[in-house]
């Protein structure tokens, strides 16, 4: 911890939770340190830990009340933040994922694009120029959170859900991208298409995203993505390269 | 032969649930399992059987179903009115099927989740340790009339029969919430105003969450929409853009964004799970510690459970066939009360 305004929050979330939050905004900083914090509590082996997950800027701790306490893993969780120093958050893999972004695959380019002061062509050659890292995964199966677009797409989320979404989906607030993996209500925009799958139940290795990995979008014609996705076995035409 | 269910009539609703798939928040798969877990620890306190087997959960509308081997069974959660081939059955105790007798499972009269639970459970392949449909994570999917499911076998064939008084959870009423992560983004006059609100469950409402709707102005958070997605545990209780609330149940989404104004206790979460809509609810904040102390294994439950069982003795009223008993037989000269 490198100074005393940086300390995290520490905050209950369920009876038999603590969350450490290490800020209220997403920075890759503060993204960094919630990653590396989580592999930390994991590897202390804290008596009475029953789960430690992270989220963008955040970790939370489970624990069972019947082997532990609040007050007990509260402490454990304090002298961890004492001695816990940011590694360096160099991506080791990069994953190329084609993304259609024609008028029926992305209803909501040109809202959102709008909002972020840009054309709809130009939002898509901005998307395609980020190298974005996965922040974290959630909400659904294996589902990424994609950050950090540059600031113009500090957008909002809808104030009303969108009631459903095709698999896939490539959607967009708050600098972020999320390939959508749920059959779920989201406040995201819809702003191009994927045939990705994140997460595949069947197989041994059910997530196919690694926090910190690294992805990067792909256009693709209309006619192109038709051919994708009639290729089941390509997984969306996605490549993923190992990079150390 | 193994032992089978067969599914001749489903409701929409009708799911394979136990107590979930715990540990997998980091990778984005809820705990999922029975809507109203404390429904599936009933059955099981009642059975005699491991609380982690599988039932069959149904969502408002109930089934039609046959076994092809005799076996123990339980109806707990929802009220729902059953018969077996036409002979009414009692909620919350055990009752034999036999084989080939049709068990007809009717809508919910109170609650919204019932659940179905066969001694030895239903023995489908886990999946990730788990045989719970995770509709959202595309595991499993809704029962269909014709299915056939197997059957595990019941170790404890000659338990006696055993019925649970229930505590009614079906109501709504005041609900026990906490402060979580987030209760501080709102005002405390919007905290205050909603500790204040009457609330009504809505009809929208699913194995993710269920929308709660109210008269008057939203709950919304100081400094707008633009929170940084954070995880969530079932019970959050979530506003969305326009200000109103969605209690998050077991199937819901891992991390999300919209804030979220405080958690309800996990031991108040079925009386959420089970207040069908048009239910009133209301919310009172506990304090930490007072939440934490409400905290109870499911171990610790099953056991309060098993001791709340009573042996099952029919009293007259409560058997519907009481005419085809002969419950006299041959004759006597009249007098026996009298002769010394």
């Amino acid at each position: 911890m490198t100074a005393q305004q940086n300390a995290p929050d520490l905050r209950p979330l369920g009876v038999d939770g603590v969350l450490v939050r290490f800020a209220r905004t997403l920075t890759q900083e503060a993204n960094a340190r919630a990653l590396s914090f989580r592999d930390m509590v994991l590897e202390a082996g804290v008596k009475g830990v029953t789960e430690v997950a992270s989220s963008l800027v955040s970790v939370r701790i489970g624990f069972d009340p019947e082997l532990t306490n609040r007050h007990t893993v509260t402490q454990t969780i304090q002298a961890l933040i004492a001695e816990h120093k940011t590694p360096d958050p160099k991506p080791k893999r990069l994953w190329r994922i084609p993304a259609a972004f024609g008028p029926d695959h992305a209803p909501q380019l040109e809202e959102a694009a709008a909002l972020a002061g840009l054309t709809p062509a130009q939002a898509v050659a901005e998307i395609e120029a980020a190298t974005t890292h996965v922040i974290a995964i959630g909400f659904a199966p294996g589902q990424p959170y994609l950050g950090m677009l540059p600031g113009h797409w500090d957008i909002p989320r809808q104030t009303s859900l969108t009631e459903s979404l095709p698999r896939g989906a490539l959607i967009t607030a708050v600098r972020q991208l999320i390939i959508w993996a749920a059959d779920a209500p989201t406040g995201w925009r819809h702003i191009g298409q994927t045939a990705f799958r994140v997460y595949l139940p069947e197989t041994s290795q059910p997530f196919a995203f690694t926090p910190g990995d690294a992805v990067q979008f792909v256009a693709v014609s209309d006619a192109e993505f038709k051919d994708i996705k009639q290729n089941p076995d390509s997984n969306g035409g996605a490549t993923c390269e190992v990079l150390r | 032969m193994t032992a089978q269910l067969t599914i001749h009539n489903a409701g929409p609703g009708l799911t394979v649930q136990d107590l979930g798939r715990p540990g997998w928040k980091a990778q984005g798969l809820s705990t999922g399992g029975a809507a109203d877990p404390l429904a599936l620890l009933e059955a099981a306190a009642l059975l005699g059987t491991p609380p982690g087997q599988a039932a069959i959960e149904m969502m408002g509308f109930g089934g039609t179903f046959s076994v092809n081997q005799a076996v123990r069974f339980a109806l707990t959660g929802a009220v729902m009115q059953a018969d077996i081939n036409g002979e009414p059955i009692s909620p919350n105790a055990t009752h034999v099927l036999p084989a080939g007798a049709k068990l007809t499972i009717r809508g919910a009269k109170q609650g919204v989740f019932g659940y179905l639970s066969l001694a030895g459970g239903i023995a489908t392949p886990p999946i990730m340790g788990s045989r719970a449909t995770h509709l959202t994570a595309g595991i499993g999917k809704p029962l269909q009339p014709g299915d056939t499911l197997p059957l595990g076998a019941d170790a404890d064939r000659m338990r006696a029969p055993m019925k649970l008084p229930v505590a009614d959870r079906f109501a709504g009423g005041t609900i026990r919430i906490m402060s979580g992560p987030q209760t501080d983004f709102f005002a405390p006059e919007t905290l205050a105003a909603f500790t204040q609100t009457t609330f009504t469950r809505s009809p929208r409402g699913n194995r993710q969450g269920v929308r709660l709707d109210y008269d008057g102005n939203g709950f919304s958070t100081r400094d707008g929409l633009n929170h940084v997605s954070d995880l969530i545990v079932p019970g959050d209780i979530q506003m969305t853009g326009d200000g109103v609330p969605y209690v998050l149940l077991c199937e819901c989404q891992t991390i999300g964004g919209y804030p979220r104004i405080g958690s309800v206790i996990p031991s108040d979460l079925p009386k959420i799970a089970q207040a069908a809509p048009g239910t009133s609810l209301q919310f009172q904040f506990l304090t930490v510690e007072e939440a934490d102390a409400t905290a109870i294994s499911q171990a610790a439950t099953l056991r309060q459970l098993t001791r709340l069982c009573q042996p099952m003795i029919r009293a007259p009223h409560d058997i519907a066939d009481l005419l085809r008993y002969q419950l006299i037989s041959g004759a006597t000269p009249g007098d026996d009360l009298e002769r010394p």
